[in-house]
């Protein structure tokens, strides 16, 4: 009989549970997962503080209850050690598992910088909720926060200490926030937000030192700036977890390569989310998972499907400047064009007169749904 | 009746049918939903939706 086995409890996995059952509600599925199994929204981890919850209120529902609603064996704390391709079997931590079809959701890990200094091993991540649980520990009692890595995380990050009181410093090798995302005005615009805020920012500089000290941690600056931290948070971005999938030979660049169906170079495995490569892109945003995993969920009820992804703009959820960006195409020709208006900025990247993404701070974000339309058609 | 879209995930409200699996009958207006209520799709908050136009 054939079974299918997912590897990962993140969005990309429960996601694809739920999708795949709104098909099928006999096949067997199984997902193994190396945490609880508790099914959360990894976007609100950057936003609980302003909300007051705690780590166990960012809970939306328990392992137990989803593998009951949704008829899904959840293999919880286990560790998947290896893959055996040829007998369809999985190694884990709590013995062997075969399985008819698989899917990688093993989603990525956050980058870890070689820095110097003694303190080195206490550097904070957050990239899931026990990660949370542990930041969350560690913040009591806490008042300045040093961040690395302005990009999304980092400032909603940023955002989200700032409005629960706590000092923050943030510091990135780029000139201004959100450095992948944003064109310069923009950028400014958030920049100025969250600095009335009292957020503070070493910016086109980076850490190269974090040492203990009396008062916490001693952070040295490549300017040869000192700061002093009651805890250090990195968010210098994400790598795919691909170890697994490499080990088991199948193709791997950035992160797992997978066709339109989302399926590896082994047709029997798939890959959707922040583990995956589609076309040369990792997408590490929930929207494409949605879209990905719904095509997925047919493709393995029998159902071939081709993701077609439209357009997808990223919210970075920073109250203090909301922010929607629709990146341009990778190696899109073209150039930016920015108007500061009330209360916000409107950014257009325009190919000739063809709208080809878009970025709005503040009031801008209003225009979202229009521009989205616009895409690819010709813009004032 | 409006709709209501989740910004982070696509996920649509429509009030004209609710969400009977979460105990919301049709009709139930976006104002009368929980505060507590969550994203079925991607679990975020109320707050994270917006009205969308039909």
């Amino acid at each position: 009989m054939s079974s299918i086995t997912i590897i990962g409890s993140g969005l990309a996995g429960y996601t694809l549970a739920r999708e795949f059952r709104k098909l099928d509600k006999q096949t067997p599925l199984r997902i193994i997962t190396a945490d609880q199994g508790d099914f959360y929204s990894k976007p609100m981890l950057s936003n609980a503080l302003s909300k007051q919850q705690t780590p166990q209120q960012l809970v939306n529902t328990p392992a137990a209850q989803m593998a009951e609603k949704e008829n899904i064996e959840i293999i919880n704390q286990c560790m998947v050690e290896s893959i055996d391709r040829d007998q369809q079997v999985l190694h884990t931590s709590q013995g062997e598992f075969s399985y008819s079809e698989l899917v990688l959701c093993n989603g990525a890990n956050q980058i870890k910088l070689n820095i110097d200094g003694d303190a080195t091993d206490e550097v904070m991540r957050v990239n899931s909720l026990q990660d949370y649980e542990a930041f969350y520990q560690q913040l009591q009692g806490k008042k300045h926060i040093v961040i690395m890595g302005a990009g999304l995380i980092g400032c909603e990050f940023a955002n989200d200490l700032g409005n629960a009181g706590y000092q923050v410093s943030l510091v990135d090798l780029a000139p201004q926030p959100l450095g992948r995302l944003l064109p310069r005005q923009a950028a400014a615009d958030l920049q100025a937000a969250l600095s009335a805020q009292g957020i503070h920012w070493y910016l086109d500089n980076s850490v190269s030192a974090i040492n203990h000290s009396d008062d916490g941690y001693a952070i040295e600056l490549c300017d040869n700036t000192r700061l002093q931290a009651d805890l250090v948070l990195s968010a210098v971005g994400l790598r795919a977890d691909t170890g697994l999938a490499e080990a088991a030979g199948l193709a791997c660049q950035r992160g797992i390569v997978v066709n339109e169906f989302m399926q590896t170079s082994d047709a029997h495995i798939y890959a959707l989310g922040d583990c995956a490569e589609i076309n040369g892109q990792l997408l590490p945003y929930v929207m494409p998972i949605m879209i990905g995993a719904r095509a997925l969920a047919k493709t393995l009820h029998g159902e071939y499907t081709a993701v077609n992804y439209p357009a997808m703009p990223v919210m970075v959820k920073t109250p203090a400047c909301p922010v929607v960006v629709c990146p341009p195409p990778a190696q899109q020709h073209g150039e930016w064009f920015e108007e500061i208006v009330e209360g916000g900025v409107k950014s257009l990247f325009k190919q000739d007169d063809k709208l080809m993404g878009f970025a709005l701070t503040g009031s801008a974000t209003a225009h979202k749904q229009q521009l989205s339309r616009s895409l690819g058609q010709a813009a004032d | 009746m409006k709709k209501y879209e989740c910004i982070v995930c696509g996920f649509i409200y429509d009030e004209a049918e609710g969400w009977p699996d979460d105990g919301i009958a049709p009709g139930t207006k976006w104002e009368d939903i929980p505060e507590d209520w969550a994203c079925p799709d991607c679990g975020v908050a109320k707050s994270d939706f917006e009205m969308v136009e039909i």
